[in-house]
């Protein structure tokens, strides 16, 4: 006898913006996987145009408050890109900081509050703090570290005011650096017990071979610039990107999908990509834990992500650190430019995985066209194939062991539906 | 301790999303020093971003993000007001409609063809809105994001039963206690400080740029005074209007402002 079962479970919790999954199972035979974005679309790439360049970085910060500098940092490397703007080297390492803030703030805010507690069974970093009150206090100390950080060197942490085609528009003096330095310090040593601590967690194991794609660069651990790289194709430059890199409109998700255009397939983006193409140039106490504490590679288990996370975060301070410890102002906060008509492209590496920017700009430097691609929307695809393949060991479970295992594993991917979606609910439909 | 009176129940907190990006209910998860303490004085009810139990309502504390843009969200709206006992909007989307009520002047039809290739499969409605147009809300609290402070404040006076205390008055008044020079009158720069209600701490001007009213318009807000004096320092119309539709395009005082300038009327 066939039994048509439709379930509606909770909607996702513990990640950013709100989500749902529509599960169809056929006997043992899974029918299908939908990852449900619904929420209604915004249309910042249709407002934008018209506007002009320099409102850009505020507008685009709008996308997103958990990542808003992967956005302005996204847009202001395209659009100097297009003008053909160089901006100076202090201006540079003041991004690499503010791109290091956002790193701490975001990934800590993920590993102590969203994904932890997934290890062990509670349903919040609150309460996940009434057993580990010594792990998550540091874990909030540390957060708060990098929002300092971040206030610093871009006004406020969520929608930074400070960031400007060419630079930005006040620099920190020698001094308020210097002082972020004491707590900087603090924040390593506790960021390297953490990665002792994680490490020794539960991991299931789930390991499946799949394209995982991140920035690569020559001699530093990739943030604002580098090629595309991958671990199954050679690396192409970014403006290369579209070539390579399609997007798909399916009915069930009102953010777009995006596959490799010549096989048709997902790729994977996230610390884990950035980690596994890019340990080389790691600072040397994060590269000493990816020795000490990572998995050998290749690093396929998707729940491995709060170690590549926590090892990035290690990164960060220490890069941070290093930054501010050899700053010196550069001669102007910004590299003044003159508009004309042109286009251009960028990527950088949020938190969260690969983001691309495309600007079309006309010869009163106002936005003609603009294209933004979102790390999460990149990883839709990847993340239905994954659940495709974990979903069969529960099958036989219940119903709400099933909705919390999915839910589990959709966290290791940092999703950050709030870019191109919120209100989802989750439904497993058995026949 | 009075062990014939029952203890207090804690009030229960539903925090709750519409279009936005997540960044005024962040503001709460920022709170690094205070969250724990917080938490531990209302129950999280309600708050999926934070917490995977989900419980009912009905909410003593309801915070809402995001703006109004589906059919669906006027019902679900219309639904968390009635399990609210206060109801209270965070941030710019849900006081004044967001950065995305800037469809509200495009053509909505058009924006959907821009960015997708099957405009059937999207539902959304021609307009963003912010929460007061659809249900009666207690409180608001502005900005793009919200300043945690002010969420504290908020909190804590919902905790103890009293009104919360936030200024009304422009961010002038912060840039001045701040010590932080005029660019308005030193720089000519068009600055929406004078028309913006404090709350932010003056950021802007002291990043040695022009408040962008992210807070959205201050009570008494003059805006056409104070355009009159950016056209006649030279400012482009184009450029006010462009300021002024920004994340609180929605808000009324704003809104009237920038239609009145691009359509070049006088002065009322």
């Amino acid at each position: 006898m066939t039994k048509t079962l439709t379930i509606t479970v909770n909607a996702l919790t513990r990640v950013e913006g709100e989500g749902a999954l529509h599960v169809q199972v056929n006997g043992d035979t899974i029918e299908s996987v939908r990852l449900a974005i619904y929420e209604p679309p915004r249309f910042f790439e249709a407002f934008l145009r018209g506007r002009k360049i320099e409102e850009v970085p505020d507008i685009t910060a709008r996308i997103c408050g958990i990542c808003p500098v992967a956005y302005q940092m996204t847009s202001v490397h395209a659009i100097e890109n297009a003008l053909g703007i160089r901006i100076s080297l202090g201006v540079r390492q003041l991004r690499r900081l503010l791109y290091c803030a956002e790193w701490i703030e975001s990934h800590v805010l993920h590993i102590f509050m969203l994904n932890a507690p997934d290890f062990f069974d509670c349903h919040s970093g609150i309460e996940l703090a009434e057993h580990f009150p010594d792990q998550v206090n540091m874990g909030l100390r540390m957060k708060k570290i990098g929002n300092g950080l971040l206030e610093l060197l871009g006004g406020r942490a969520i929608h930074p005011v400070n960031v400007r085609i060419g630079g930005f528009y006040r620099l920190p003096t020698r001094d308020e650096l210097a002082r972020q330095l004491p707590d900087l310090r603090w924040a390593l040593d506790a960021a390297v017990k953490s990665a002792h601590w994680i490490a020794g967690f539960d991991f299931p194991e789930f390991n499946i071979e799949c394209e995982l794609v991140a920035m690569k660069h020559a001699s530093e651990y990739p943030m604002n610039e580098g090629e595309i790289a991958s671990t199954r194709f050679p690396s192409i430059p970014v403006d290369r990107y579209e070539e390579y890199f399609g997007e798909l409109q399916v009915q069930h998700s009102t953010a777009l999908q995006s596959v490799r255009r010549d096989s048709q397939t997902p790729y994977f983006l996230g610390p884990l990509a950035r980690l596994e193409l890019n340990h080389g140039n790691l600072t040397p106490q994060a590269k000493k834990l990816f020795q000490d504490i990572c998995p050998p590679l290749p690093l396929r288990n998707r729940f491995h992500s709060i170690i590549a996370r926590i090892i990035e975060v290690v990164h960060a301070f220490e890069e941070a650190i290093a930054i501010i410890e050899s700053y010196s102002p550069p001669s102007e906060p910004f590299t003044e430019y003159k508009s004309h008509a042109s286009r251009g492209c960028a990527a950088t590496e949020a938190p969260r995985g690969m983001i691309y920017h495309h600007y079309e700009i006309d010869d009163r430097g106002s936005v003609v066209s603009s294209k933004i691609v979102p790390p999460t929307s990149q990883n839709q695809l990847q993340i239905e194939a994954d659940l495709r393949e974990y979903l069969p060991r529960f099958l036989q479970e219940s119903d709400e062991t099933i909705a919390s295992e999915c839910e589990k594993l959709i966290r290791n991917y940092d999703p950050c539906i709030s870019c191109s979606t919120h209100f989802l609910t989750l439904r497993l439909e058995r026949t | 301790m009075n062990l014939l009176q029952p203890p207090p129940s804690k009030k229960r907190l539903g925090v709750f999303k519409f279009a936005s990006c997540d960044g005024c209910q962040l503001s709460l998860l920022s709170c690094e020093d205070e969250l724990l303490e917080v938490a531990g004085k209302i129950e999280i009810a309600h708050f999926l971003e934070a917490s995977s139990e989900i419980k009912p309502g009905p909410y003593d504390i309801a915070l809402v993000e995001g703006s109004i843009t589906t059919p669906s969200d006027i019902e679900r709206i219309r639904h968390i007001r009635q399990q609210s006992k206060t109801l209270v909007t965070i941030g710019a989307c849900a006081t004044s409609g967001g950065i995305q009520a800037l469809r509200n002047w495009g053509d909505h039809e058009e924006f959907i063809s821009c960015v997708y290739t099957n405009p059937a499969y999207i539902e959304s409605l021609a307009t963003s809105t912010a929460i007061a147009n659809h249900v009666s809300v207690d409180f608001e609290l502005r900005g793009c994001p919200i300043d945690r402070y002010q969420l504290l404040e908020v909190l804590t006076a919902l905790i103890a039963d009293r009104q919360p205390r936030t200024p009304q008055h422009s961010v002038c008044m912060e840039c001045k206690r701040r010590g932080t020079v005029c660019l308005s009158i030193t720089r000519a720069l068009p600055c929406l400080g004078p028309v913006t209600q404090a709350g932010c701490g003056a950021i802007c001007p002291a990043y040695d740029r022009a408040c962008y009213g992210c807070f959205g318009p201050a009570a008494q807000a003059n805006c056409p005074a104070l355009s009159q004096h950016y056209l006649a320092t030279g400012t482009p119309a184009t450029k006010l209007v462009h300021a002024l539709r920004n994340m609180n395009a929605g808000a009324e005082i704003f809104q009237i402002e920038s239609d009145r300038l691009e359509r070049g009327s006088p002065e009322r």
